[in-house]
């Protein structure tokens, strides 16, 4: 009993905070290296993020996307699938939103009109993850190599459709005409506004309630629900599934239904939230960073909360940080991100030994 | 007739060009992934490699030793790679993917920091880069009709590191296929238990695969720095590393069938180059973007299994654990 | 008494918790076929690992020809001339026999330099012996008999002087075993020294010399093969056990229930794991089918309960009858009316991380009462898991508790729960107290006897002839896939059940007996 609190308090608490910590010491020594005082950047990053409005609405703007990828990611995970292709997701579901709102906006009312376009967002981007889900489970093609493939040739598509249906000739570059004022959601300053708050202009828009609904959702979904106690028993213990009467082929398909889904509502923010058009690159980097979102909030939709958050500030901070400091541009995010993704993720378990070590001899003393 | 034979060997004169880095990067994934460990930080690898390359080579003004550190910088990642996945059976994929995150942003912030050019190395000047080397005759012959051309343009005029490259196929197959260290690489990539059974440490084994993947990497990214371009320009790999291991898995993990299918990718590369905007009868506008996407087309249907099965290495991705 | 090659002195493992190896001592002599004995699990993989160097012992001394030595890593064993030829092969199968040979012994940094030496002393080797293999030829393309010919040669090209084959007939059809055994005699005869490790009772008494018997860790007996018998070992590898009282009604069976005709359950390679099974569970009746682990009976188990397909015969269960094309899964035996407790509870019973309430539903996550709607009742799913906790005294009663964080009893228990609970007509039930404390044992047999004295079927899987003992109505014995015999209650003993374990039983004696 003792044995088994002590190991949770270690693997729920302690050791995620080691691992991030351990990304935020190298990420101190980069800033030294780079001749930065980590602590001045860090206040500019704080205040960058969080001091005023206009920077609190960026940073959701940017948790938005992020908790919509990381969330795709987690529950992939929990079926115990890697689905790295949530950048091609999104931006095919990009494709979906501007079919609906551009072939059908001049027709319907907004209340049918942006339904339909998040539909679409998310039957395309499960459509996209599908077919690697379909190659996985029914053909036995590893997910990881195919969701990769699947970014290029989603980004090859869109090039080649952006450049050769959408754009408007004259332009410089690529992307759609604007979609018709009926397809764009309230901005958050319109959305307070109802209320008869006051709130700066900023590009966050009511996709962060999605976002907000997506967690919950995801979360009553995998603990609530027994399609989610059937896709956790695969990812736990497929044999155990099979015992169960479960047919995991259909759970891989599931998942990645969802999580390309989810995948796909980072262009319901991006495009019918920001953009208003169909842009070229609309979804770069969100993907990747889902990753990170999903390893540090260890695949739980509160935990994907959070970094997302964390994310969303580091974003905006860096972009102010840029700003402030000109030999540093928001690439510094990056490398938090890619030093969060290796001591989270690949070196998740590199304390755990010594540390299990060093706690049960605490245990025996005390 | 003569047009199209000055224009097909330029194509292929640029698909070599093309495929260098390509060759490079798919050979260091055939060591890393021959011996089970799954290589997707191959990108990251090249672009630390590339950055190194660039930044020795302005400040010192000489390309080798740009290439030395292309190879070090690379190999440190390599190494990296391999404690997240060997000593600490960290999850293989995950820790490529931190290579690649962590390379894209390091390289831009530390060449902001050090160049102040936007994330950019200063250009090279010529002797700061490796360049054409003309084969003996090649002038002379270049006026003999076909054969001419075919030497003096195709197979002459590349860069030292494109001769390598090549090369380094047939000595990859040999490696793999007539050493003792061959051997075991591949054993320990199929069955890592026989290995060890055998008296052989998988560990020890796999850190020099991974290294080689690193050298190789190395290669590839002072290639684009100081080869084929002449200067560090943030992200500048664009995705060829991805390409590489597609060319991989495409050849099914083996050394002359890379060297196919990286000639191929390349070829696509440049046909896509030269039909930018071309209009052909019948066709119309040439879809650029589909001969692009071509490499990973085809990559996915090899993997659904339509055109043969690829095999991977039995324990790719699967960390060795000796305890019960 | 001639001198050891091998020599075990007080040799212990643990791992966690669990004791593998409990001061184990063993004198192998030179030159002879040594037999080791037990069930799955009795330590006996965990004991030769140790003396190849996989594994290090916690504590105790190993000797080789009378010196004592460290073994650290299987490089070290190989150098003292130890041989291994593990139960699953240890060959490339990518790679040829040749290749394979040379792994690790190359004998250069080019492959060239060692090839020829290698394939003149295999020349010599298979003369020698008898061991031909066909050396460039993929191993995955050859016979599992010539794969484990190589895997020998692999030894014998190390100069192995101490051969250790784990299980190695597990494989082989009889003839292959046949040759594999003349081999080792040549072997023997040559003065290598062979350890064979195996659960068949036949084997040790056809081929080896001296016998010692593994029992849940421990050494329990040694004995000279031509001093003991089938029955006796039969007898010291299962172990006698306390038997306890249930309280049983005397009650004639009923209606059959399920009735199995010449089901036949083939593995990958192709060999039948369950040969030709024919049977009835009738209710109100306890059907036991005792055996050696190994002998199909987990196979047989896990074909009946919708996990594994088979290939030939038909299972006829709720009006159902099911052939091998058109079989169904484990969902649809459950909603036919069958439960099923299976052998290993940590693969397939439960989902460790999942809270113990969570892992109560397993199976029956889509019963009606289970879900609200859209929703799993969790309150609903917790109320019924914290009564059956009761009911089946599963301690700590906590239902959020990690099932992982649970004793092997209390696991059971939850399983048991689980399954009796969803009110089966049949149930399968696999090794119902394997690694479950003395205390919990008594309780969960008499739930088993509850089952049956209400009426309902029950097949009871077991390799503990004191429990099929305890509970059956009838009791089937499986050796090598096939029912050897059908014993009822009253005649059933020790003896005869052992016997006909081993298959040895006259023929025309088990004619009477079979079903």
């Amino acid at each position: 009993m003792k044995a088994a609190t002590l190991n949770k308090f270690l693997s729920v608490f302690l050791l995620p905070l080691l691992n991030i910590l351990t990304a935020f010491i190298f990420t101190t020594i980069l800033f030294l290296v780079i001749g930065i005082d980590p602590w001045e950047a860090a206040k500019i990053l704080v205040q960058g993020a969080f001091g005023y409005e206009e920077g609190i609405g960026y940073t959701l703007y940017y948790t938005t996307n992020f908790i919509f990828t990381g969330l795709a990611v987690a529950i992939a995970f929990h079926a115990g699938l890697f689905n790295i292709g949530g950048e091609g997701q999104a931006y095919i579901a990009g494709l979906g939103v501007s079919l609906v709102a551009l072939g059908l906006g001049s027709f319907l009312p907004p209340w049918l009109l942006l339904p339909l376009a998040i539909l679409a967002a998310a039957a395309f981007g499960a459509a996209w993850a599908a077919i690697p889900a379909y190659l996985q489970a029914y053909r036995g093609s590893h997910i990881v190599i195919t969701t990769i493939m699947f970014n290029f040739l989603a980004a090859s598509l869109m090039v080649y459709l952006l450049v050769n249906l959408f754009s408007e000739p004259g332009q410089g570059m690529p992307a759609s005409r604007a979609f018709p004022e009926t397809a764009s959601l309230w901005t958050w300053q319109e959305f307070m506004a109802a209320f008869g708050i006051e709130f700066a202009a900023s590009p966050l828009n009511i996709s962060l309630i999605l976002a907000l609904v997506c967690c919950v959702a995801v979360w009553v979904f995998l603990w609530k629900t027994r399609w989610g106690y059937e896709l956790r028993t695969v990812g736990a213990n497929p044999e155990a599934a099979i015992y169960a009467g479960i047919n995991p082929k259909r759970i891989v398909m599931l998942a990645m239904l969802l999580s390309g889904a989810l995948a796909g509502f980072v262009a319901v923010n991006e495009l019918l939230g920001v953009q208003h058009r169909l842009v070229l690159g609309f979804n770069t980097g969100y993907g990747f960073a889902g990753i990170a979102v999903a390893l540090m909030g260890r695949n739980h939709p509160i935990g994907v909360m959070l970094a997302a958050l964390l994310f969303g500030a580091l974003y905006q901070g860096g972009a102010e940080l840029a700003f402030e400091i000109p030999s540093v541009t928001r690439d510094v995010v990056v490398v938090i991100q890619g030093l969060i993704i290796l001591f989270s993720g690949a070196l998740e378990f590199m304390y755990r030994a010594p540390l299990q070590r060093w706690l049960l001899r605490f245990a025996r003393e005390a | 007739m003569q047009d199209f034979w000055v224009s097909l060997i330029l194509t292929l004169d640029a698909t070599l060009r093309v495929s260098t880095p390509l060759l490079f990067a798919a050979l260091a994934g055939l060591f890393s992934e021959r011996s089970g460990i799954v290589d997707i930080g191959l990108e990251g690898k090249m672009l630390v490699g590339a950055f190194a390359a660039a930044t020795v080579a302005s400040v010192s003004g000489s390309v080798w030793l740009g290439l030395l550190m292309a190879i070090v910088a690379s190999v440190c990642f390599a190494l990296l790679h391999g404690f997240a996945c060997i000593t600490h059976r960290g999850n293989q994929v995950v820790s490529g993917v931190a290579i690649n995150i962590l390379a894209s942003g390091l390289t831009v912030v530390l060449g902001l920091a050090w160049f102040h050019q936007g994330g950019s190395t200063p250009a090279l000047t010529n002797d700061q880069r490796f360049t054409a080397i003309t084969l003996p005759f090649a002038e002379q012959v270049a006026d003999v009709p076909f054969i001419g051309l075919l030497y003096s343009e195709l197979l002459s005029g590349h860069n030292i590191l494109v001769y390598l490259a090549f090369a380094l196929v047939p000595l990859s197959w040999w490696v793999l296929y007539r050493t003792r260290f061959g051997l075991r690489l591949r054993a320990v990539g199929e069955n890592p238990k026989a290995v060890d059974t055998a008296g052989i440490s998988v560990a020890s084994l796999r850190y020099r695969a991974v290294i080689i993947a690193g050298v190789l990497c190395g290669f590839a990214g002072a290639y684009l720095a100081t080869a084929q371009n002449a200067q560090f320009i943030r992200d500048m790999t664009a995705g060829q590393g991805f390409m590489a291991l597609a060319a991989l898995i495409f050849a099914k993990w083996r050394p002359w069938p890379i060297l196919f299918a990286c000639l191929l990718f390349g070829f696509l590369d440049a046909v896509a180059v030269r039909l930018q905007g071309v209009t052909l009868p019948g066709i119309g506008l040439v879809p650029v973007q589909l001969i692009e996407a071509l490499p990973y087309l085809l990559t996915v249907i090899l993997l659904a299994g339509f055109i043969g099965k690829a095999n991977p290495p039995k324990a790719i991705g699967v960390p060795y654990v000796k305890e019960r | 008494m001639t001198a050891c090659a091998l020599e075990l002195i007080g040799i212990s493992k643990r791992f966690g918790l669990v004791k593998a190896n409990q001061d184990i001592s063993l004198c192998v002599p030179s030159g002879t076929i040594h037999g080791i004995i037990g069930e799955n699990g009795a330590g006996k993989s965990t004991l030769m690992s140790i003396i190849y160097g996989f594994y290090q012992a916690d504590s105790g001394e190993i000797r080789i020809q009378g010196q004592t030595v460290k073994i650290h890593d299987s490089k070290q064993a190989i150098a003292l001339g130890i041989g291994m030829v593990h139960q699953h092969f240890m060959l490339v199968d990518e790679f040829t026999a040749l290749e394979n040979i040379m792994l690790g012994a190359e004998g250069g940094a080019l492959l060239h330099e060692g090839e020829q030496r290698v394939r003149q002393r295999l020349a010599e080797l298979s003369r020698l012996y008898g061991l031909e293999v066909p050396l460039d030829i993929p191993v995955n393309q050859l016979a599992v008999g010539v794969q484990q010919r190589i895997e020998i040669l692999k030894t014998l090209y190390r100069e192995a002087r101490i051969l250790i084959l784990d299980e190695p007939t597990g494989v082989l059809t009889p003839q292959e075993a046949d040759d594999l055994f003349k081999i080792l005699r040549t072997l023997k005869a040559d003065g290598v020294t062979i350890l064979l490790i195996t659960h068949k009772l036949r084997e040790i008494m056809a081929i080896t010399d001296q016998v010692s018997v593994m029992r849940q860790g421990q050494m329990v007996a040694h004995r000279e093969t031509a001093a003991t018998s089938m029955p006796e070992l039969a007898e010291l590898m299962v172990g006698r056990k306390i038997r306890q009282s249930v309280d049983r009604h005397e009650q004639t069976a009923g209606q059959v229930l399920l009735n199995v005709r010449d089901l036949t359950v083939r593995d990958k390679q192709g060999i039948p794991r369950v040969n030709q099974v024919s049977l009835q569970v009738a209710a109100g009746e306890i059907v036991g089918i005792a055996g050696v682990s190994g002998n199909g009976q987990s196979e047989l188990l896990q074909a009946l309960a919708g996990i594994l397909p088979f290939n030939e015969g038909e299972i006829n269960f709720a009006g159902q009858k099911l052939t091998p094309q058109q079989p169904v899964n484990a969902a649809r035996m459950r909603e036919l009316g069958l439960a099923h407790v299976p052998e290993d509870r940590h693969r397939m019973g439960l989902v460790l991380p999942f809270a113990a309430y969570q892992s109560s539903i397993l199976g029956y996550q889509r019963v009606g009462k289970y879900n609200h709607g859209l929703t799993l009742n969790d309150p609903a799913i917790r109320t019924e898991y914290t009564d059956r906790a009761e009911q089946f005294d599963i301690r700590p009663r906590d239902p959020f508790l990690g099932s992982n964080n649970f004793s092997g009893g209390n696991q059971q228990k939850i399983v048991l729960a689980r399954e009796i609970g969803a009110d089966p007509q049949l149930l399968l039930v696999g090794q119902p107290t394997r690694g479950v404390d003395i205390g919990a044992i008594e309780f969960i047999h008499q739930h088993i006897m509850d089952m049956r004295n209400e009426g309902k079927g029950i097949l009871l899987v077991s390799v503990e002839l004191d429990e099929i003992m305890t509970l059956s109505d009838r009791i089937l014995v499986m050796c090598g896939g096939v029912i050897t015999g059908e014993v009822s209650r009253e005649q059933a003993n020790e003896q005869i059940l052992g016997l006909l374990m081993a298959n040895a039983l006259d023929p025309n004696n088990q004619q009477g007996h079979s079903a």
